[in-house]
């Protein structure tokens, strides 16, 4: 199991935008009737991303209201699933996957990266809040390896230089490109490719 | 090698696209009503010929779940879930068929959905594919505009509708109670089995479960005929599958292939060879991070199926293949997974909470030299406390590990570690509490 820790600093009220509120109104309809607790991930994920990507508390007692479920139901959701923010994190949130097929291709490297570039700290933003990075657990694109991911994108193939360049440009505000740091195609074997010939030619 | 002809993925890589368009140019929807006025139980029959075991880990026969389905919908309606919380390291199959091959999965859940009678279909899909999941939707909803889904599905005369509900970063919603817990809006906490959840699952209805691969390749096996999918592999172990093969191999890969292929043959020829030579191998994780390791010597001829794999004590799981060559340290390479599992367990269940952090603390005791003679042994105590006495499968995914890691790297630990916990040599060291015993007159 991971800690996971509410921010000290928790804002008073929170209310869904519009927006967010013709959001969460349609996914309720996914569900059966009387069964909108479902909903509850999805709205943990709107709250999270009308509040620059974290999810204060006031935010899960108004989610409770809103599909009519007790608030420690919706705390345990909250805590209990990792990608749920429980306190600020920067506008570019880089997660760095550290696990053993991305360990043994250098994953190593690209958290040294992180650590010359953002901070030498996991999770602590940087001054203008415009950046954080932490190590997490297998992202899901191991033939890929080494990887991160910064915000929804994934950036693949990478080595430290090329980290760091990606870095840089996060941090001077700019959004670089995702996928394959090498040019390959998705996942196919790099200049090796034995299968599906014709349908690449084609 | 398997022939271009009989790979089911042809789009593996996205050379063609993923639309609707050219998926119906690669065969998807040609002829899905006729599909489903051949009834039930043709399809069932016809799946149940092609011996086609689940692609998610188990390796359950899935004609066979599919057959657990009641025959008659009661008062409550049945539910059909897809399974793609892929979080197994070492796995990124189900990504690249999200990605690049919706309309298969599309048009498998549609079979599966008429075969097991559900009108709607719930796609699990891991948080942190949001891109991958943003592209399925976009090919379910063009899967709508052309009326393959939704009433009356792609003439069929049968409704389904198809739903994304998106994970949150736990692995252990890939386990399917757990996944039904979690769409119901709870932590994911596995459930006690039984009941089944073809009987009672989500919302307490009957739901079937099957990975996105095991869908997937459903149409093409009623297309081309249960026969010919049986005539790949071999008795058992049919078809194709879906290996990916990472770590330290030169060029790291997802590869289509027939089941049953020489491990070697996957490793030299699809992605490369070893990193330094295959003399330079050190072991194989054959089927993502819960299957025991192999060691070099069973790599030069081992087959990749469920039951070679099995008769070596480890498992095809989910065919993802992690090669560890001479440059890594083994023992570290168990401990980080090992603190996978310390991170990723659940903590419903007593031996698995306490027990995945104490195996992970001793493996980096052991990987630094720091650990003692008898916790050698300690571990693989352990690890048999915790197999067997949890809910669900993940106290044996996070053992199973550590104990293949011990059936063939003893000798390594031990010679890192040979300190001898009651100090015969250096008995001065005060905070020891048994030191009084290395008195004999006071033994």
């Amino acid at each position: 199991m991971s800690l996971r820790r509410p921010a000290k600093d928790q804002p008073e009220t929170f209310e869904f935008s519009s927006s967010s509120m013709e959001e969460a109104n349609k996914i309720v309809l996914k569900y059966p009737e009387g069964k909108q607790q479902s909903a509850v991930m999805a709205l943990l994920y709107i709250a999270q991303k009308q509040n620059d990507n974290w999810i204060p508390l006031a935010a899960m007692k108004y989610i409770a209201k809103f599909l009519d479920m007790p608030y420690i139901k919706v705390y345990e959701v909250a805590t209990f699933y990792t990608m749920y923010n429980l306190s600020p994190v920067g506008k570019y949130f880089v997660q760095v996957c550290t696990t053993t097929p991305c360990m043994i291709r250098g994953a190593n490297k690209i958290v040294e990266a992180c650590k010359e570039k953002i901070s030498n700290k996991e999770n602590e933003l940087l001054n203008d809040k415009n950046c954080s990075w932490m190590e997490v657990e297998c992202l899901g694109a191991c033939v890929n390896a080494p990887m991160m991911q910064i915000n929804d994108d994934y950036y693949e193939d990478l080595d430290k230089e090329k980290t760091i360049e990606i870095l840089d440009k996060i941090l001077k505000g700019e959004d670089p490109k995702p996928g394959s740091y090498r040019g390959r195609l998705n996942t196919e074997p790099e200049n090796n490719r034995k299968t599906l010939m014709d349908v690449k030619n084609a | 090698m398997l022939k271009d002809q009989d790979r089911i993925f042809k789009n593996l890589y996205n050379d063609m696209g993923s639309d609707v368009k050219s998926a119906q140019k690669r065969g998807d929807w040609v002829n899905t009503s006729e599909l489903l006025a051949k009834g039930r139980d043709w399809i069932i029959n016809e799946v149940k010929d092609s011996q086609l075991r689940g692609r998610g880990g188990a390796g359950f026969p899935t004609g066979l779940k599919w057959s657990f389905a009641p025959k008659e919908v009661g008062s409550r309606p049945h539910y059909l879930v897809i399974n793609a919380d892929e979080s197994e390291p070492g796995t990124c199959k189900d990504r690249d068929i999200l990605r690049f091959e919706p309309h298969k999965l599309i048009e498998g859940c549609l079979i599966a959905s008429y075969a097991v009678q559900a009108h709607v279909c719930y796609i699990y899909i891991r948080g942190e594919y949001f891109i991958e999941g943003q592209k399925f939707q976009s090919a379910i909803d063009e899967a709508y505009e052309k009326n393959l889904i939704g009433k009356n599905a792609a003439g069929t005369g049968w409704d389904l509708d198809i739903y994304i509900h998106y994970g949150a970063g736990a692995y252990i919603c890939g386990e399917e109670t757990a996944l039904l817990e979690s769409i119901e809006g709870k932590k994911g906490q596995p459930r006690l089995k039984p009941p089944f959840p073809a009987l009672i699952g989500l919302y307490g209805c009957p739901t079937i479960i099957n990975n996105v691969e095991t869908i997937s390749v459903v149409p093409t096996i009623l297309r081309k005929g249960g026969k010919w999918f049986a005539s790949l592999g071999r008795e058992k172990n049919t078809g194709t599958k879906i290996f990916c093969i990472s770590g330290n191999v030169n060029t790291p890969c997802n590869v289509e292939e027939e089941m049953n292929i020489p491990l070697k043959e996957l490793i030299e020829v699809h992605a490369g060879g070893v990193t330094g030579g295959w003399d330079n191998l050190q072991a194989v994780i054959p089927g993502g991070s819960s299957m025991p390791l192999i060691p070099k010597e069973k790599c030069e001829t081992l087959t990749m199926d469920f039951d070679s794999l099995m008769a070596e004590k480890s498992g095809l799981g989910t065919a993802g293949i992690v090669v560890i060559n001479k440059d890594q340290d083994i023992i570290k390479c168990m401990a980080r997974i090992a603190r996978f599992y310390k991170h990723e367990s659940c903590g419903q269940c007593t031996p698995c909470r306490e027990g995945s952090g104490w195996m992970w603390r001793m493996l980096e005791r052991m990987a630094k030299g720091d650990a003692t003679k008898d916790e050698v042994d300690m571990l693989g105590d352990v690890t048999n406390q915790i197999a067997g006495h949890t809910i669900c499968a993940f106290g044996e995914g996070s053992s199973w590990p550590v104990q293949g890691l011990l059936r063939h790297f003893k000798k390594e630990i031990v010679k890192r570690n040979n300190l001898d916990p009651i100090v015969q040599k250096k008995n001065n060291i005060p905070y020891l509490v048994d030191q009084h015993l290395l008195e004999k007159k006071n033994a």
